[in-house]
């Protein structure tokens, strides 16, 4: 792993403030999250201080710093999602899965993460599990979608 | 899929000269009519692979295509294409028979492939699946099939922004060239200075598409009358309005346009340098994106020195992190420099001072989008659609409970009962329309009785609302309005960028009021009662500072959502305070469930669930809910398999 992160930090050693998004939008993409231990070395690399780097990252919901889960599932919670029902949607999968959202579960399986919207809101409601989507859910269809995650697993 | 290596950068370049000139020649013309598929020697199958329709499945139809057509030994092309407007149909497959007219079908899942392309392609026709053809002047017709421009959905819009949105292959330059395209680019390089661009996209009246409605014409005047060394064009598609999916189908459908029109208006203001600004969540977007850039930079068409006219251009595109107040330019801005995403006073404008202190135009994907036809078709062509103060035509991102959800563009003057009941096709299940909410969170709800509004900047904000970036999402009586002017303030509260308090503490504080009176009091005596109803009386002049003393547009409109519902809904803020009554059935703890003792079995699935054990019945025996200890989760509604529980 650090062996890429030094590589991606050279890659744009060169280049100016305005390019921190996009570095660290790389790093994540590597990594899946921001370490502590990146954010440091981009500092370091980058000669800008961790708390500028970290007030930056934590500004934009796209960052995290928590690994995600193997299955990393999106519930779309735009204005078209919410009037059909994405609320109970969410409250079901936290009920599942006995998480929160922005959290992961204890045995690194799922993690769960609610945004704002995915501009698929003609299909409505939404939700993705590792970049596959499911459309016009019902809350009841929701356990049926983890219990085939985890027999894919196995 | 189709190469760009069909034509070398040389051809290319040609093309789009030759293009610009009357008198093509007639080997070139031949070139062009096949590109744009007026002939095809095999079938053609088209694939609907916008975001939506990869959702709906366009993937694995895809997929399944290809193996029908590798197992049979056919020879076809296929076409991946970006959506034409009706989501709701996803996937879409659209055959072109050699001779005969291409023809649309709808929800063609993997599944339904096989039997699709086995009548298909011995020219039957399936039946229920058939949308419509396109029309041609040449081709033989379908028998007995509607054109699609017949369809209601098609009939009344008036596409200029979507024109080839859903009918190109997106990855290819050369079919957006034979259609015309980079031809305003060629005619703007070649003989107009940037003044001439300015005055003409002032003359035709566009204003910016993202909301705000600001004449384009005057901002990029504004920019190149600056005294400066360097200048920018940014195109703002940090489309995060929860409902607006427009500039994702534009991206995905036809980037060219956008390239184009970047170009265009980059030439205009003197900028060597744009910046697209695309949301990460698109990921399909940004891919298209960069191809597009990369093979209109091969063409010669971007980078040094553009058709021989000395004038330099790079784009370059950037994605955005997830924070939607960087939909706001300044704040947009800031996010570019590496910055917070934290909005600045204004002025200095940006057009004046902008990124890294240059002058810098921001402009919404759709106004660019506009701008190629604005310059191919003249000032007065463009002026000539809508009304008085508004010009051209509107995307719309048609969502929530009607019929034909998806994209669509109508000319401005259009009224929003022509969209909503003719165009989307009605609310679902034949149910009442409560309200349309227009502009996403910094826009408001419109009551029924308003829908005879004209769409029109001006009209619509005497309505009280505002024209936004294009989400309109159709709320039916199933929808409850505190609950929805909840959803926007929590959202917003979320959103803030926390740079002005008015903004940051009181969106939490509109929040937290409306919590109130939608939560289950423990007792309706005393100081809790007390505070709800002095909350809610105090909501109004709570939003009066927040509008007056933020910043940036998102503290400013922040109320909007709040106030528009609390005038035309008034009545349904009062039952949830006064009743403790919520007519929707939505808000969670107003509701009490029941179990209709006709259908219930007795199979003790809702007793296990429930929570608060407000469930008590013996197995094979009705069961019955405590309405005193039943918190209205819904869970025992959720997992009963016999439709026995219900909300009175």
């Amino acid at each position: 792993m650090p062996d890429k992160l030094d590589e991606i930090i050279n890659r744009h050693l060169h280049l100016q403030r305005d390019n921190l998004l996009p570095l660290l939008q790389e790093v994540q993409q590597a990594l899946g999250y921001l370490s502590e231990e990146s954010i440091n070395r981009i500092g370091a690399a980058l000669n800008l201080n961790t708390s500028k780097i970290y007030g930056v990252a934590t500004f934009y919901d796209q960052f995290r710093f928590e690994p995600k889960g193997r299955f990393h599932i999106q519930i779309c919670h735009g204005t078209a999602c919410h009037i059909e029902k994405s609320a109970r949607i969410i409250a079901e999968t936290e009920r599942i899965l006995k998480i929160r959202q922005g959290q992961t579960t204890r045995d690194g399986m799922f993690s769960i993460e609610v945004v704002n919207c995915m501009g698929a809101c003609a299909l409505s409601p939404v939700i993705a599990i590792n970049d596959k989507y499911y459309s016009g859910l019902q809350p009841r269809d929701i356990k049926g979608i983890i219990d085939q995650c985890k027999t894919n697993e196995v | 899929m189709p190469s760009s290596n069909l034509l070398s950068p040389d051809k290319l370049r040609d093309f789009v000269l030759l293009n610009k000139v009357s008198d093509n020649t007639p080997e070139i013309e031949k070139k062009l009519s096949l590109i744009r598929r007026d002939t095809v020697t095999k079938p053609v199958i088209f694939v609907g692979t916008g975001t939506c329709g990869m959702i709906a499945g366009a993937g694995e139809t895809l997929q399944s295509i290809r193996n029908y057509l590798s197992e049979k030994a056919i020879d076809a092309e296929i076409v991946e294409v970006g959506c034409i407007g009706l989501c709701s149909q996803e996937p879409l497959v659209d055959i072109q028979l050699p001779g005969k007219r291409r023809i649309s079908f709808t929800k063609i899942t993997a599944p339904r492939v096989e039997s699709l392309l086995d009548e298909v392609l011995n020219s039957a026709l399936p039946d229920g699946q058939v949308l419509g053809q396109y029309p041609h002047p040449h081709l033989e017709a379908w028998e007995g099939v509607r054109m699609l421009s017949e369809m209601p959905f098609f009939r009344l819009q008036n596409r200029i922004v979507l024109s080839n949105c859903g009918i190109i292959n997106p990855f290819s330059i050369e079919e957006y060239i034979a259609r015309g395209g980079y031809k305003s680019l060629t005619r703007v390089l070649r003989n107009y200075s940037s003044e001439k661009v300015c005055n003409i996209i002032e003359e035709s009246g566009l204003r910016g598409r993202g909301g705000g409605g600001f004449p384009t014409g005057k901002k990029w005047k504004t920019a190149l009358s600056a005294d400066a060394d360097e200048r920018f064009l940014i195109c703002n598609g940090d489309e995060s309005d929860p409902g607006a999916f427009m500039d994702r189908a534009l991206f995905e459908g036809d980037p060219h346009k956008i390239i184009e029109g970047v170009a265009i208006a980059a030439y205009a203001i003197n900028a060597r340098k744009a910046y697209i600004y695309v949301r990460a969540e698109y990921t399909l977007a940004v891919d298209r994106l960069k191809k597009g850039i990369s093979q209109a930079t091969e063409a010669g068409l971007l980078g040094h020195n553009i058709l021989n006219s000395g004038y330099n251009l790079t784009i370059q595109v950037r994605e955005g992190a997830g924070a939607f107040v960087c939909g706001e330019e300044t704040a947009l801005i800031s996010s570019l420099e590496g910055k917070r995403g934290t909005p600045r006073p204004k002025p200095p404008f940006p057009a004046v001072r902008g990124l890294f202190g240059k002058p810098t135009v921001v402009n919404n994907v759709e106004t660019l989008a506009n701008v190629p036809a604005i310059l191919g078709n003249g000032p007065l062509w463009f002026s000539g659609t809508g009304t008085e103060t508004s010009k051209g035509t509107k995307v719309f991102a048609l969502a929530g409970k009607i019929n034909n959800t998806g994209l669509v563009e109508v000319s401005m003057g259009t009224s929003l009962y022509d969209l909503i009941f003719h165009i989307a096709g009605g609310v679902r299940e034949g149910k009442r329309i409560k309200a349309v909410q227009l502009g996403g969170p910094s826009g408001s709800c419109l009551p029924e009785q308003l829908l005879d509004v004209k769409i029109d900047y001006e009209a619509l904000q005497e309505a009280g609302t505002i024209m936004g970036s294009g989400g309109l999402v159709v709320m039916d009586e199933d929808t409850c309005m505190v609950d929805i002017a909840m959803f926007f303030t929590d959202f917003l509260q979320r959103e803030s960028c926390g740079k002005c308090i008015p903004c940051r503490e009181g969106s939490r504080r509109m929040h937290e009021i409306l919590e109130n009176i939608t939560r289950r009091p423990v007792s309706e005596s005393g100081h809790e009662t007390l505070e709800r109803f002095k909350g809610v009386m105090q909501l109004e002049n709570l939003a009066g500072v927040i509008r007056d003393t933020s910043l940036c547009g998102l503290g400013q409109t922040a109320p909007n959502p709040l106030i528009s519902a609390l005038k035309y809904f008034r009545e349904e803020f009062e039952e949830h305070i006064f009743d403790r009554k919520c007519r929707a059935n939505v808000c969670k703890d107003l509701r009490v469930f029941y179990i209709d003792i006709e259908k219930c079995t007795g199979c003790t699935a809702c007793a296990k669930k429930c929570p608060t054990t407000a469930i008590i019945g013996s197995p094979r025996n009705p069961h019955f809910i405590i309405e005193d200890k039943c918190i209205g989760c819904g869970i025992c509604y959720d997992v009963c398999k016999f439709v026995a529980v219900f909300v009175r």
